[in-house]
């Protein structure tokens, strides 16, 4: 009986204020869409870090026949100075580290840039444009600064260079737009927050003849209070399933469909993490309204 | 049923206070017409006992229980001791006769069977037999009051607060009232009654208590409205 009365007043609520219940479910359908980029896109971080971190290596450039940099003066790297960078790196300090080198000289080099290049410039180029190197493995990617110090200033090393530079601009990117994201999400979530206000507040307010009996005929306040928290919670509910939705479509179309087919080589989000956040974005809108209703409710619907 | 000791309530500070040292006991099964002017505080007195308003002073007792010390999520059990009518009806105007007064044991909690037997019984009594499916504005000032009479009263309270309940209606229609009021009187039900109306307190020759200016000025049995008329 009383479950039947809380979901018949949700019911009705809903519909008497039905364009501001609308407006709730808009509102928290773009906030929590925002949200859940957010996520999606930390979670393809995440991804892309366990992929390539393990396969990146650090390179450690010798000297070329010419070169500018002041280290390498004395011209090209020698085999004893190879040997020398080898020992360090297989025998030396930071040996633990290191799960591999495999040495490409500088023919191999120009073979690997011509398979790579346009034949018409590498026939411009010799092999002795190109510059040997060690391609080290390290047990821990992270542990690459270590590793740097201690090859960096040996003899016959020009530089030495960390694949993950390269990554890591691409995750600047994506952190950015992870917080631009989270910025307009946290905007959007607060002006939820305001609307679920206003439209509790409205809902009160219209039926506070209907509360203002239950008072005197000695209802319980969680009777009088819950429908119009309910009704807050289905709508927010509501705008949190139609995000979920909108990334998941979102995700399917245009990261594994379209992206996946362009940039074939990289492993994207799928729609099973747009599955695996959605639980969180309904929570976030059912707290969202649960604060909101409090907020308000107190006010309207005094015991 | 009902006690004050000594109760007191200023609203804001510095005020003349709307109840002043109040003492008044009202037993099981009294009916009591609680008269004075405008401002004299019969409504505060009403909204000590509904527990409306807190008393700066003194204390209340309803329904062996200590207001003062009632803690608000108690405070519905209390309500659903005391039955409340009203001047101005207080239905709603967009449930029937019958939605209106099951409404109440609704939101108490009854089950669908309870409500079933309950509420045409208690139509019965008021008088709206036949009438179950009317709305509100469908019916006269009179009908709409049993309405409201029936609603306070179908969870059988043991009181029965009235404020001003033939405030908006014409004698006629009062006397009709007053008899459904001293029917439910008789069935154990304490009434206590706010008014004004002088003719209906002098026809009715029951307890009456005075107000004026927060003070009690009269607590008399089988009395008349006003003292110069005793």
């Amino acid at each position: 009986m009383r479950l039947r009365f809380i979901f018949g007043e949700v019911f009705n609520g809903l519909r008497r204020n039905s364009t501001m219940a609308l407006s709730v479910v808009l509102v928290t359908f773009v906030s929590l869409t925002f949200v859940g980029a957010a996520a999606l896109i930390q979670t393809q971080i995440g991804q892309l870090q366990d992929d390539w971190y393990g396969q990146v290596e650090v390179s450690v450039f010798l000297c070329p026949v010419q070169s500018v940099e002041e280290q390498c003066a004395q011209g090209e790297a020698t085999p004893a100075q190879e040997q020398a960078i080898l020992d360090v790196l297989e025998n030396g300090s930071v040996a633990a580290l290191v799960e591999s080198v495999e040495y490409e000289s500088k023919e191999e080099a120009y073979e690997n840039f011509e398979a790579r290049a346009d034949s018409s410039l590498a026939q411009y180029l010799t092999a002795d444009d190109m510059q040997a190197s060690f391609r080290v493995k390290l047990t821990d990617p992270s542990q690459f600064q270590v590793v740097a110090d201690a090859t960096q200033g040996l003899p016959g090393v020009e530089e030495v260079q960390d694949q993950r530079e390269i990554f890591d601009q691409l995750f600047a990117f994506l952190n950015a737009a992870t917080l631009v994201a989270a910025g307009l999400a946290a905007v959007m979530l607060l002006t939820a927050v305001l609307l679920i206000t206003t439209t509790v507040r409205l809902s009160a307010l219209s039926r506070k003849r209907e509360t203002t009996i239950m008072r005197m005929v000695g209802s319980s306040r969680t009777l009088i209070q819950l429908p119009f928290m309910l009704e807050g919670a289905v709508a927010a509910t509501a705008g949190a399933l139609l995000a979920a939705l909108g990334l998941w479509f979102g995700v399917q179309y245009l990261v594994q469909d379209w992206l996946s087919s362009s940039v074939g080589w990289v492993d994207y989000v799928s729609g099973d993490d747009v599955l695996a956040i959605a639980p969180w974005l309904i929570v976030i809108a059912f707290g969202l309204a649960a604060f909101a209703s409090l907020l308000t409710l107190g006010r309207y619907t005094r015991a | 049923m009902i006690r004050l000791e000594n109760v007191s309530k200023v609203y804001s500070r510095g005020a003349r206070p709307a109840l002043d040292g109040i003492d008044i006991e009202i037993e099981r099964g009294d009916f009591v017409f609680l008269v004075g002017s405008s401002g004299s505080g019969k409504s505060t007195f009403l909204k000590l006992i509904l527990r409306e308003e807190r008393p700066t002073g003194g204390d209340v007792y309803v329904a062996g229980r200590h207001l003062n010390k009632l803690s608000a999520w108690r405070v519905p059990h209390l309500r659903r001791e005391i039955g409340a009518v009203f001047q101005d009806f207080r239905l709603l105007p967009n449930k029937t006769v019958y939605q209106n007064v099951s409404f109440a044991l609704q939101v108490i909690g009854k089950g669908r069977r309870e409500i079933d037997s309950t509420v045409p019984e208690m139509l019965e009594l008021v008088g709206l037999a036949g009438k179950e499916r009317r709305m509100p504005h469908e019916l006269s000032g009179g009908e709409q009051q049993r309405v409201a009479i029936a609603r306070a009263f179908v969870n059988r309270p043991p009181i029965l607060l009235c404020d001003e309940p033939t405030g908006n209606l014409d004698p006629g229609t009062s006397v009709g009232i007053m008899r459904l009021l001293d029917r439910i009187n008789r069935t154990g039900t304490t009434v206590l009654m706010a008014t004004h109306d002088d003719e209906i307190v002098d026809q009715m020759r029951k307890r009456v208590i005075e107000l004026k200016g927060g003070h009690l000025v009269r607590d008399q049995d089988r009395g008349v409205y006003g003292l110069e008329r005793a």
